[in-house]
């Protein structure tokens, strides 16, 4: 095989407060041509930063210290603007995490897919657009002559990404670099994708980086795994061998992570009154419902996760339940009382007992705020408590949520990691003295080794204080080691409840069905068989048909 | 109905109840400028009587909201009154001069046009000048050029105008007799005479309205240029310039729109000095004139036109900014 792209002791800086930190410290990365890498690690491992390094391209800011990138025997490194605009886009592409950020707004899918090839001279654009139908033919989107013609905006974020590697394709690139392109989607969306750029990679022999965070995906994509954490390389190992001996501690830890499991907790008593009674809610925005009859219980001391797809109603009805969004019908009751539904209405103590966590805890903390501000507010809204006490009491706090109180208690958000703000996020919920908390993704915007942490915590605190949770995820996994039980909604209906157990034991609802058959597995076979089983040519559309 | 064309119905309206606000603070304003009309024009020595008997004549006896409503429904119906300052007293000289009496739209009319005029001229010159100048401000960012870009503008905003208007004048009329340093225009004259005639308070006024546009088209680009769709262009291979104008411009554009609006608003209405400097017959002059001779139907119209040309610009430039939104024009 011939080699196609040498990257050579590698060392890349970011500046920050005029110092440059390092970010890659000399990694080495080779690649065949037609050969797929894949490169993973947490987030801040430099993955992205390294995959732009292999474009010869640095973010402002960033700058390649040292070494050298060796693309079919140009220096990228050293090569003008000139050289290097010439092989963007025409020899090496770049697929983007979120496609609908990375569509200009302003022009038509099809537009952007042409630029390329008329501004490299490769075809002219009438050919150009004819050879975009063809490719998002071969990408299953649907309507493919005509949905080039929309603006991105009109588009689904699964069919964007799609046109998105059909734009990549655009130059018969020797190498394309995907950066996460299925992070943002949903599981079910997820392997339509992944099947696709599969096989085009495939039928044109491109080489390609693959970059993620998460190992299934990465198991069904490359066939040479590398592992980077915070800027070197752990190890690099073909994937079947990467899979069933990882030879370093930290690889082996990745893999471990799924394996974080709560016992089965001893069935409810029949006649116990649920902490949360959520009964037949139907609610909306503006005069369009979003959520129709929606009913299931939560008992003291158990984790309800409710999953489903974006946009199935999973937090309109977290908003019900916060009174944020007063349901049009239904009723919700707490411990058999019946809740207003305008939070307004609600009394301090009805609210104290229904507490939030929310997904991206950067947003949701005050940045001006100290910690123990933070922390103090609902400690002094609610309990009452001030100074001295206040003061001991965020220490607790602080202490239950497993961050050294003297450290911490002083800082601003900025100056702490993602885990940590969701920590405090937790501590925040906490300090209500709640006997009910809503969990909104709270784990999908961490790492796995992270989520990991801010799972187990969760459940030390669940069964220190008997709390009862809602946990909203689209993360079957999560499902799996947290759940007592689980409501799988759709469309703003709930298809399937019931005790984990039974959920994830046949027979299925079908909708049920299909998202856990499209978790990806460690296994590199699983995509393969999983096509196999579902008919390859129209994977998503025969399962969705197969359901109705 | 298309979403586009019932925001534009409603700004409509808005616009419409706003230039109905303003009227009724006009008026209000006007009303409470010390002193009237006829104080004004018989001096200290004025009698009791004869003040009385001009505002009989004017109509300024009658209570304030009558004569609103008066001068509303003339104002609706395109009558914004007669000129105080050019009518024909009927009670002063005994014969029933009224017919006399010069319209205010008579007066303000070929001023209204010689405004427009040189705003039009100077919006010609100084829009494409400072988004191209933003433009290459951007594309150029911290270099000497950009530097020196923002450094004149900001020195030019920062000029009183008729220091400006001055050193144009000994640059391009005095030094190098090139163009004229009065720009006195009737109303037979030719374009090209009047253009020649207009250049120099164009050119001063591009100077003062430049920076501000220039700067907000550099800044709203420069804004962008993080965003995920530029850094996808610039790995599609695709020139700098073309990045700028194709990729970044079309997002930037409702900021911009926004300040070219403010801009081509203050040519029409803050002028006043620039004016004076070039003896240029705008609407400007005529407006301070008649504030200080308490010409109150005059400094009425004035304000209305003002004001609406405010509102109708800010207007178009609302339109325009949703227009050039995709996710307007072409709704899911």
């Amino acid at each position: 095989m011939s080699r196609l792209l040498t990257m050579t002791d590698i060392w890349i800086e970011g500046r920050s407060d005029e110092v440059w930190n390092p970010i890659i410290n000399g990694v080495d990365l080779h690649l065949n041509k037609g050969e797929v890498l894949g490169l993973i690690g947490e987030s801040g491992a430099g993955k992205s930063t390294m995959g732009l390094a292999a474009m010869g391209f640095c973010r402002d800011g960033v700058r390649i210290a040292k070494g050298s990138v060796n693309f079919d025997g140009i220096d990228l490194v050293k090569a003008s603007a000139e050289v290097k605009r010439g092989l963007l886009g025409k020899r090496i592409a770049y697929v983007a995490q979120s496609a609908a950020a990375s569509f200009n707004p302003a022009h038509k899918i099809i537009e952007q897919h042409t630029e390329g090839p008329t501004q490299h001279g490769v075809m002219g654009k009438s050919e150009s657009e004819r050879d975009a139908m063809e490719l998002y033919a071969k990408l299953r989107l649907p309507h493919p002559e005509e949905i080039g013609f929309r603006y991105p905006h009109q588009v689904s974020g699964g069919q964007l990404q799609r046109a998105m590697t059909a734009m990549a394709m655009s130059c018969r690139p020797d190498l394309i670099i995907f950066d996460e392109p299925t992070t943002a989607l949903d599981v079910t969306t997820q392997i339509e994708v992944l099947a696709s750029i599969r096989d085009i990679v495939d039928q044109f022999g491109t080489a390609a980086i693959y970059i993620t965070h998460d190992l299934a995906v990465v198991a069904q994509m490359a066939d040479r795994i590398k592992v980077l954490l915070r800027g070197d390389e752990v190890e690099t190992q073909d994937t079947r061998a990467m899979l069933s001996h990882p030879k370093e501690d930290y690889t082996k830890s990745l893999w471990a992570v799924r394996e974080f499991k709560r016992p089965q907790k001893p069935p409810v008593h029949d006649r116990a009154t649920p902490v949360v009674s959520v009964q037949g809610i139907t609610a909306g925005y503006g005069k369009i419902d979003v959520l129709y009859d929606v009913s299931f219980d939560i008992h003291e001391g158990r984790t309800v996760a409710v999953v489903g797809e974006s946009g199935s109603g999973k937090s309109t009805t977290a908003r019900c339940i916060t009174g944020l969004l007063p349901p049009r019908k239904g009723v919700i009751e707490f411990d058999g009382v019946a809740l207003p539904l305008d939070y307004r209405k609600r009394s301090k103590d009805q609210l104290r007992q229904v507490q939030m966590i929310y997904q991206m805890a950067d947003t949701a903390l005050n940045p001006r705020k100290t910690i123990g501000e933070i922390i103090g507010r609902p400690v002094e809204f609610y309990m009452g408590l001030k100074g001295r006490d206040k003061r001991r009491r965020v220490e607790e706090l602080l202490d239950q949520i497993e961050l050294p109180a003297d450290r911490y208690i002083d800082r601003l958000p900025s100056e702490l990691s993602g885990g940590q703000k969701q920590r405090i996020g937790i501590a925040r919920a906490l300090a209500a003295e709640p006997r009910f908390i809503i969990c909104d993704e709270v784990t999908s915007a961490l790492d796995q080794l992270v989520a990991e942490g801010i799972l187990r915590l969760l459940a030390k605190l669940q069964d220190e204080l008997k709390l009862s949770y809602m946990f909203i995820t689209h993360d079957l996994a999560t499902v799996r080691s947290i759940a007592d039980e689980v409501v799988v909604m759709k469309d703003g209906e709930v298809v399937e409840q019931g005790p984990k157990v039974e959920m994830f034991q046949p027979p299925h609802h079908p909708y049920t069905d299909l998202l856990l058959s499209s978790v990806p597995e460690m296994d590199p076979d699983w995509l393969n068989t999983l096509l196999k089983e579902r008919g390859v040519d129209n994977i998503g559309d025969a399962a969705v048909q197969k359901m109705d | 109905m298309n979403p586009v064309f019932k925001i534009i119905l409603q700004r409509l309206a808005l616009g419409l109840l706003t230039l109905f606000i303003v009227s009724v603070v006009i008026f209000t304003a006007v009303n409470m400028l010390p002193g009237d009309f006829a104080e004004a024009i018989l001096g200290q020595g004025a009698t009791p009587e004869a003040v009385a008997a001009i505002r009989r004549d004017l109509g300024l006896d009658q209570d304030p909201v009558t004569r609103y409503f008066q001068w509303l429904a003339g104002a609706v119906q395109g009558d914004l009154g007669n000129s105080f300052a050019q009518a024909n007293f009927a009670s002063f000289v005994g014969t029933e001069g009224s017919a006399n009496m010069a319209s205010v739209a008579n007066q303000i009319g070929p001023r209204f046009w010689n405004t427009m005029f040189l705003a039009g001229v100077t919006a010609l010159i100084a829009v494409p000048f400072a988004v191209i100048l933003g433009i290459l401000a951007a594309l150029y960012r911290n270099s000497a050029f950009d530097k020196f870009a923002n450094m004149f503008t900001l020195t030019s905003i920062s000029s009183p105008e008729f220091f400006l208007a001055y050193i144009l004048i000994l640059f391009l009329a005095v030094l190098n007799p090139m163009l004229p340093s009065l720009s006195n225009i009737y109303a037979d004259m030719g374009l090209g005479e009047r253009l020649e005639k207009t250049l120099l308070p164009a050119l001063t006024l591009t100077l003062v309205v430049t920076a501000h546009m220039m700067r907000m088209t550099r800044a709203a680009i420069i804004n962008l240029l993080a965003s995920p769709y530029i850094e996808m262009a610039r790995l599609k291979g695709i020139s700098p310039l073309r990045v700028i104008v194709k990729h970044a411009l079309p997002n930037a554009l409702a900021p911009i729109i926004n300040v070219i609006a403010l801009n081509l608003a203050y040519l029409i209405t803050g002028v006043v000095v620039v004016e004076v400097v070039f003896v240029y017959p705008g609407i400007g002059q005529l407006f301070v004139d008649s504030v200080k001779i308490r010409d109150i139907p005059v400094v009425q119209a004035c304000c209305l036109i003002f004001a609406g040309a405010y509102i109708l610009l800010n207007l178009t430039a609302d339109i325009m900014s949703i227009l050039s939104n995709p996710r307007l024009r072409h709704p899911k």
